[in-house]
C-alpha cells in the first residue's frame, strides 16, 4: 500500500538528509518524496510517499515526529489534492503531430517546447493521470523525462 | 567575549562541574577558556573512554555527561560512546572541535564531517556555523539531551566559530516548536488502564530503564503494593524495585529468571513502563505473553505498539504517570497467581554448580560484602553473571550497555560513576575481553585518584561467544581463546600505579574483595575462574520465554 505523508519541518540545513537517515536506518521505502517551501519562511514542506502496510506507516509517522525539527506530521488520505508534475520529451514527426497534439489537450497537459522531431510536453495531475499520459506517449518514443515527486493537500477548511 | 569563554561560562550556567576529554587543535580555544574555570576537567587516554565516563557520569548521578573532543580522528572516536548512550537513553553532550568553516568540505587536515556520521545516534546534532548561534545552541542541546526520553546530543564547533568575538547574553527561553514532549498521560487511557488492571487475576508489571530515567521507582513499588502486580524489570530496569522486595522476581530475557520469564508468558495483563520490548527480554517475540494484554507506559510514542500490539498506549512520564494510576487502582487479592508465582520463586532458584572457581560466586560475595556499591558491568558472560547475582537495591545502582552490548563501557563507566560519587564504591565486574577494550583508561584513575574496582572474571576467552559456540556450534571454538594465562592483569595494573591482585580460589576471594574495598585507589583484581563456566538458565534464540533451558 502506498501512503503518502505530508511533514512540516523547520527550514534549516540538514534536514533533508535527517529524514532521508530516518528512512534508511530503519528500512522505510520511500517511493517519492518532495520539498518545497511554504507560506512561512522558516518552514518548509516534504511531501513523502512509502511503501508498506499501515504498522510501517505508524512507525514512520512516529519517528519522523521525534526529529527535534519537525513540526507536525500528517497522513494525506482521501480526501485530498494530489498533484505531480511530469515534462516529457517525446518523438514527434511530422506526420504524429496531429494526434499527439490531440492527446496533449484531451489531458490538459502543454506543449512547452517545440522541435523539429520533437515536443516537450509538461503534464501535471495525479499519479494515475501523469501515468497514464506517460503511457500513451510510449507509442511515439520518449526520448527524455523528468517527473517530480507528489505535493498534496487535504480538501476543505485548513484545521 | 571570546565564544570559547563564552562556551565555557554557558556550560558553567548549566551547572556543569566535570568534563572528560581530550585536547587537540580544532578545540584548543575551548580548552584555554577551560584553564580559568572552576569546571574540572578530566583527560582521559581515549576519546571513547571519555564519553562512556560521561555516559557513567549521567546514569549515576541522573545530571547530564559532557565530554570535550577535537575534530577529526578525536570526534570519530567518540561515535561508540554515542552510540551506547543512544540506545540506552542516557543524557550527554559532546562537544568536538572541527576545522575552520572556510575549510568544511574541503579535506582539511583532520577534518571529519562528525555531523553526518552520529546523525542516527543522536538524538539531535549541531554543526554551528555562526558564532552568535552558538549559545542558543548549547542551550537547547542540554535542554534536549535531559528533557522527554534523554539521549546524546553533539555539537560540532569550527575553530572559527570558538575564536569569534560574540556578545554573552545566555538565553533563558528555548525555541523548539517542533519538541514538546508528552508527560502527563491522557486521562482516558489511565482510567482505561485502571480497569484492565482491577479486572486482572495474573498481573505482571515489566520495569525497563525508562523508570529509572524518571526517577519513578517509589510510585513504581507504591503501584506494585497496592494492585499488588509482581514486578520483573529488564536488564536496563534493574533496581527501578529493590531485588530482596517479595514482589520483585528480578529481571526476564534470555538470561532472566526462570520465574520472571514464568511469570510473564502466563501472565494475563502486562503493565509495561518505560521499555521497549527488545528482543533479549521478549524472546520469540511472536510467543511473547500469548494470554496478556499490554498496557504501555512510554514517554516516545514511537517505542509503543513498535514491536508488540498494545491495548492501553499511555504517552508519558512514567513517574507522573504512575503516580496517577495508583490512585484510581484499588486492592485486589490473587491467591491462586500470588502462591502460584512464589512456588515458582521457591521451585527455580537462580542456581549454579560449585565445583571449582565459579564466577557466580565471586559476585555473590561482593554483593554480601559490597551491597551498595555502585555496579557497572562489562558485556558477556560477566554481564549476565553480575546482573543474575547481585540484589541491585536502589535505582542507578547498576549500569549496563544493554542495548548496544558495548564491551568497554564498563570500566570508563564506573570511572564516570565514581566521579559523580567520590564517597560511594563502584565496582566494573568485567570480562577480560571488554577490560581490554579500554584499560588504558587504568591511567586516568591513577592521575585523578579515582578509586574504581576492576573485577575481572578471567576466563581466558571471549566467554558469550564461546558459550554459543559451544552450544550451537558444535564446540568449534573459532577465535575466543584470548588466554591471557601470560597476560597478568595483576602486573598489567601495577604498571599503570594501580593496585592488583590475583585471586586463583574461592577461599581467597573474600579476603581480596574486602581489602580492595578499603583501599582508596584503583584496584584491579583478577580472579582466574573456572572458563568452562556458562551462564544459565537461557533461553535459546528464537525460542519463546517459557522455553528457559538449564545447565543439563
Ligand atoms: C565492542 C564489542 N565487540 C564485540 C562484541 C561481541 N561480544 C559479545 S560478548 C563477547 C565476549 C566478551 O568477552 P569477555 O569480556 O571476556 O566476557 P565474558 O563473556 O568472557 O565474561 C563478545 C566478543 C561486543 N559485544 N562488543
Ligand atoms: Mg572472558
Amino acid at each position: 500500500m502506498k501512503h503518502t505523508i505530508a511533514v512540516l519541518v523547520e527550514n534549516k540545513p540538514g534536514v533533508l538528509a535527517r529524514v532521508a537517515s530516518l528512512f534508511r536506518r530503519r528500512g522505510f521505502n520511500i517511493d517519492s518524496l518532495s520539498v518545497g517551501t511554504t507560506e512561512r519562511e522558516d518552514l518548509s514542506r516534504m511531501t513523502i510517499v512509502v511503501e508498506g502496510d499501515d504498522k510501517v506507516v505508524e512507525q514512520v509517522i512516529k519517528q519522523l515526529n521525534k526529529l527535534i525539527e519537525t513540526i507536525k506530521v500528517s497522513e494525506i488520505s482521501e480526501s485530498s489534492v494530489e498533484r505531480e508534475l511530469c515534462l516529457i520529451r517525446v518523438h514527434a514527426p511530422p506526420e504524429k503531430r496531429g494526434e499527439i497534439v490531440e492527446l496533449t489537450n484531451i489531458f490538459r497537459a502543454r506543449i512547452v517546447d517545440v522541435s523539429r522531431d520533437s515536443f516537450i510536453i509538461e503534464v501535471t495531475g495525479d499519479e494515475d493521470k501523469v501515468s497514464a499520459f506517460i503511457d500513451l506517449m510510449r507509442q511515439y518514443g520518449i526520448k527524455e523525462l523528468a517527473r517530480t515527486g507528489k505535493v498534496a493537500m487535504v480538501r476543505g477548511s485548513k484545521k | 567575549m571570546r565564544a570559547a569563554d563564552a562556551i565555557v561560562k554557558a556550560l558553567e550556567m548549566e551547572g556543569i562541574e566535570v568534563v572528560f576529554g581530550i585536547p587537540g587543535g580544532a578545540i584548543i580555544e575551548v580548552y584555554d577558556a577551560l584553564y580559568d574555570s572552576g569546571i574540572q576537567h578530566i583527560t582521559t587516554r581515549h576519546e571513547q573512554g571519555a564519553t562512556h565516563a560521561a555516559d557513567g557520569y549521567a546514569r549515576a548521578s541522573g545530571k547530564v555527561g559532557v565530554a570535550f573532543t577535537t575534530s577529526g580522528p578525536g570526534a570519530t572516536n567518540t561515535v561508540t560512546g554515542i552510540a551506547t548512550a543512544y540506545m540506552d537513553s542516557s543524557p550527554i553532550v559532546v562537544f568536538t572541535g572541527q576545522v575552520p568553516t572556510s575549510m568544511i568540505g574541503n579535506d582539511a587536515f583532520q577534518e571529519a564531517d562528525i555531523t553526518g556520521i552520529t546523525m542516527p545516534v543522536t538524538k539531535h546534532n549541531y554543526l554551528v556555523t555562526d558564532a552568535k548561534d552558538v549559545l542558543s545552541i548549547i542551550k537547547e542541546a542540554f535542554h534536549i539531551a535531559s528533557t522527554g526520553r534523554p539521549g546524546p546530543v553533539l555539537v560540532d564547533l569550527p575553530k572559527d566559530i570558538t575564536t569569534a568575538d560574540i556578545d554573552f547574553n545566555y538565553p533563558k527561553k528555548i525555541n523548539l516548536p517542533g519538541y514538546k514532549p508528552k508527560l502527563e498521560g491522557h486521562p482516558k487511557q489511565i482510567a482505561r488502564a485502571a480497569e484492565l488492571i482491577m479486572k486482572a487475576e495474573r498481573p505482571v508489571i515489566l520495569a525497563g530503564g525508562g523508570v529509572i530515567i524518571s526517577n519513578a521507582s517509589k510510585e513504581l513499588v507504591e503501584l506494585a503494593e497496592t494492585i499488588p502486580a509482581f514486578v520483573v524489570t529488564t536488564l536496563m530496569g534493574k533496581g527501578s524495585i529493590p531485588e530482596t522486595h517479595p514482589l520483585s522476581l528480578g529481571f526476564a530475557g534470555m538470561h532472566g529468571t526462570k520465574y520472571a520469564n514464568y511469570a510473564l508468558s502466563e501472565s494475563d495483563l502486562i503493565i509495561a513502563v518505560g521499555c521497549r520490548f527488545s528482543d533479549r527480554t521478549t524472546g520469540n517475540v511472536a510467543m511473547f505473553a500469548p494470554n496478556a494484554k499490554i498496557i504501555h507506559i512510554d514517554i516516545d510514542p514511537a517505542e509503543i505498539g513498535k514491536n508488540v500490539n498494545v491495548d492501553v498506549p499511555i504517552v508519558g512520564d512514567a513517574k507522573k504517570v504512575l503516580a496517577k494510576l495508583k490512585k484510581v487502582v484499588e486492592y485486589k487479592q490473587r491467591k491462586e497467581w500470588e502462591d502460584k508465582v512464589n512456588e515458582w520463586k521457591r521451585k527455580y532458584p537462580l542456581k549454579y554448580k560449585k565445583d571449582g572457581f565459579k564466577p557466580q560466586y565471586v559476585i555473590e560475595r561482593a554483593y554480601e560484602i559490597m551491597p551498595d556499591a555502585i555496579v557497572t558491568t562489562e558485556v558477556g558472560q560477566n554481564q549476565m553473571w553480575a546482573a543474575q547475582f547481585f540484589k541491585v537495591k536502589y535505582p542507578r545502582q547498576f549500569i549496563t550497555s544493554g542495548g548496544l552490548g558495548t564491551m568497554g563501557f564498563g570500566f570508563p563507566a564506573a570511572m564516570g560513576a565514581q566521579v559523580a560519587f567520590p564517597e560511594k564504591t563502584v565496582i566494573d565486574i568485567a570480562g577480560d575481553g571488554s577490560f581490554f577494550m579500554n584499560i588504558q583508561e587504568l591511567a586516568t584513575c591513577v592521575k585523578y585518584e579515582i578509586p574504581v574496582k576492576v573485577l575481572v572474571l578471567n576466563n581466558g576467552y571471549l566467554g558469550m561467544v564461546r558459550q554459543w559456540q559451544e552450544l550451537f556450534y558444535r564446540e568449534r571454538y573459532s577465535a575466543t581463546c584470548i588466554g591471557c594465562e601470560k597476560t597478568g592483569f595483576e602486573a598489567i595494573a601495577r604498571g599503570f600505579g594501580a593496585i592488583g591482585m590475583t585471586v586463583e580460589k574461592p577461599s581467597e576471594v573474600d579476603d581480596a574483595l574486602k581489602e580492595a574495598k578499603e583501599i582508596d585507589a584503583p584496584v584491579v583484581i583478577d580472579f582466574r575462574i573456572d572458563y568452562q563456566a556458562n551462564v544459565f538458565p537461557m533461553v535459546p534464540p528464537g525460542a519463546s520465554l517459557k522455553e528457559i533451558i538449564d545447565d543439563e
